[in-house]
């Protein structure tokens, strides 16, 4: 090979990886319509919030899952951290600026779980997947126990009362209708996700890219793979404490539930959900979770189950078809969403690969097969 | 303190009968079976099921529930897990959480959220003193029960054909099958056995741990300490680690009730952090 065939190589790939970090269209889009949602539903801007603070937490899994390929139970544990930390900074402020400065809540928050994940990271960096799927569940199992046992400092299984916050940048204050709650946690997020965006284009995020695809070989090509992992560990550890952090603020509370354990594997779900290692693959699963997770809660599947049996037509109305309907519909009730859940997980993973945002892709390359053509 | 010492032994075989089946299709297939514990579930619904409605003894319910589990795992690896050998580690664990969540909502639907108690038979009942400790009927009951299925399946490993053939198929799973061992057929009577076992273990389990359907979760991170401390290529430890985590958990929620879980997660972590290779090298090497 050539010297300068070499050159034009590189420069290829450095104009394809800046096309790369390009903004689309549809990326401008996506965030117009987030900021619209606030006109579009003034009734559902709490349900919107925590879309937006789930959201932050699946993509602060998607760094480490979707982009450095670490699997991870848990990611609730800082979540959880971050939601205490701040509201419990928030609750000893009294409501007075500095320490009930939401932003400045925000950012103990991220510094406390990013230095306990930063500790932490040397533990998950050792051994297989399985061993790293374990020491983060042992890991977050730890902190749910310490949280519920020192009931003195975060209320114990009663959770933490009686945040106060003090207004946004001094101006504006926390309403019930979660108005300024919705915008500061999507500007947050937005924030956030900039950042995230940039760092993953980066040469850093190349290499995370090739680690995930091959640890051996990365190191032998020179990246230093270790403190890669870490330094990447400890900004979702970061990541995941500030959208606790979100929440307790936003809800003005802090419970044991958000660190307990179904928050990690739902949080997974999310994320696969959406499609990992997109960065929008948590954004878009949380929001596809949530509305599921709502529609169950609010629907009446004894209403539904009467207008299909009084729909149903005669010669289908005959033993065990009735029966079958009503466990169906019995079995949508609120309390079963579990089985829903699993349900989708297990197809997901059976027939989806890269969920939503992968389904999208795949028929966006069967649609335009020109476009995708990968250059040499 | 010997009646905490006799009730952890046998709180720990139960974990080891419980968990056994999932440490040997770990270290045989690499598979990580988070659903393990919802045929135990399977297997402990069916006796409370035999046992309270129909009366049925609990000796008849006890083989009843290993071949229920059995069958069910037969049928579900069959069916579904057979897609996931060649999966990442990642959809294997996110596949078999779905499967606990089905499975707990399926019972939660079928026999209500709350807690199982059965009815033992009244010579099953009670307590005896022995050397000064106290011992309840039911544990020494459930040691017999378990001792005498450890030294079988000890025996099976080591003194049969089929025993060495798995124990060649989990040291090198490519190199068996060259010799013509069929390793697919023995992974799916691996797991069904291990399947049937953990129902038998959720079977005896009712009378000492609650039922309930959130057992499979509750009941999981056992495992995955049993597997983590005592390893996947032998059976000796996960039986010494089982016994291990049952005495040191239940003397914990005796001496030190305030610290609760929190003894045995750090143990788990303890020895993830001192032996991370040493547990796991197989599933590196692959």
């Amino acid at each position: 090979m050539s010297m300068s065939h070499l050159t034009e190589n590189s420069a290829g790939a450095s104009s394809r990886l800046l096309s790369a970090a390009k903004w689309r269209w549809y990326e401008i889009a996506f965030w117009i319509v987030a900021a619209s949602l606030f006109f579009v539903f003034p009734t559902r801007l709490a349900l919107l919030t925590e879309i937006v603070t789930l959201g932050l937490l699946a993509l602060s899994i998607d760094l480490i899952l979707g982009f450095a390929g670490i699997v991870t139970l848990g990611q609730g544990a800082f979540f959880g951290l971050g939601a205490y930390a701040a509201g419990i900074a928030a609750k000893y402020g009294m409501g007075v600026a500095p320490l009930s400065d939401p932003i400045v809540g925000l950012l103990i928050a991220g510094a406390v779980a990013g230095a306990v994940g930063f500790v932490t990271s040397f533990l998950v960096l050792r051994g297989s997947d399985l061993t790293r799927l374990m020491v983060t569940l042992g890991v977050g199992l730890i902190f749910a126990e310490v949280v519920n046992q020192a009931r003195s400092i975060t209320g114990g299984a009663d959770g933490l009362q009686g945040v106060m916050l003090s207004p946004v940048l001094g101006i504006f204050d926390f309403d019930l209708y979660a108005q300024t709650a919705y915008v500061y946690s999507l500007g947050t997020l937005f924030v956030l996700f900039v950042i995230a965006r940039v760092v993953m284009n980066s040469s850093f995020g190349l290499s995370l890219k090739a680690i995930k695809g091959n640890p051996l070989r990365s190191r032998a090509i020179g990246i230093p793979v270790n403190p890669r992992l870490i330094a990447t560990y400890t900004l979702a550890a970061a990541y995941a404490g500030i959208a606790g952090g979100l929440l307790a603020q936003t809800t003005q509370a802090a419970s044991p539930d958000m660190i307990a354990f179904h928050r990690s594997a739902d949080t997974l779900l999310i994320l696969v959900f959406g499609g990992a290692g997109h960065l929008y693959g948590g954004i878009i699963g949380a929001v596809a979770f949530r509305l599921m997770q709502d529609a169950f809660s609010s629907g009446s599947p004894d209403v539904w189950l009467a207008a299909v049996l009084n729909a149903l037509p005669s010669f289908l109305n005959f033993w065990p078809i009735p029966n079958v309907l009503t466990v169906i519909f019995g079995l949508m009730g609120p309390k079963y969403w579990s089985l829903w859940l699993g349900l989708v997980l297990v197809l997901l993973v059976l027939f989806v690969r890269g969920g939503i945002l992968g389904l999208v892709q795949s028929i966006y390359v069967r649609i335009f097969p020109s476009r995708n053509k990968v250059k040499p | 303190m010997l009646t905490i010492l006799f009730d952890g032994i046998a709180y720990g075989m139960l974990l080891f009968i419980l968990g056994i089946g999932l440490c040997i299709t770990l270290g045989l297939m690499n598979f990580i079976n988070l659903a393990h514990g919802a045929f135990a579930m399977a297997g402990g619904y069916l006796a409370v099921v035999m046992m309270n409605s129909y009366g049925i003894s609990i000796y008849w319910c006890l083989p009843a529930a290993f071949v229920f589990s059995a069958l069910l795992g037969a049928l579900l690896e069959r069916t579904l897990y057979v897609h996931l050998y060649d999966k990442s580690h990642l959809d294997q664990v996110l596949f078999s959480i779905g499967l606990v969540f089905i499975a707990m909502a399926i019972v939660d639907y079928a026999m209500g959220a709350n807690q199982q108690i059965v009815n033992l038979p009244p010579s099953l009942e009670g307590r005896i003193d022995f050397l000064g400790a106290s011992i309840g009927v039911y544990r020494l009951f459930v040691i017999a029960i378990c001792g005498l299925l450890t030294v079988g399946l000890q025996f099976v490993l080591a003194k049969t054909r089929f025993g060495s053939r798995l124990r060649a198929a989990v040291d090198d799973g490519r190199a068996a099958r060259g010799l013509g061992i069929n390793v697919t057929t023995i992974f799916a009577l691996t797991f069904a056995v291990g399947s049937g076992l953990a129902g038998l273990g959720g079977a005896l389990s009712t009378g000492i741990i609650s039922l309930d359907p959130t057992f499979p979760l509750k009941y999981m991170i056992y495992f995955l300490i049993v597997i983590s401390v005592g390893g996947t290529t032998t059976i000796t430890g996960p039986f010494f680690a089982s016994i291990l985590l049952g005495v040191a958990d239940v003397a914990g929620k005796y001496y030190v009730p305030a610290v609760g879980g929190f003894i045995i997660y750090t143990i788990m972590v303890a020895v993830l952090i001192l032996r991370p290779q040493g547990l796991f090298t197989r599933s590196t090497s692959r």
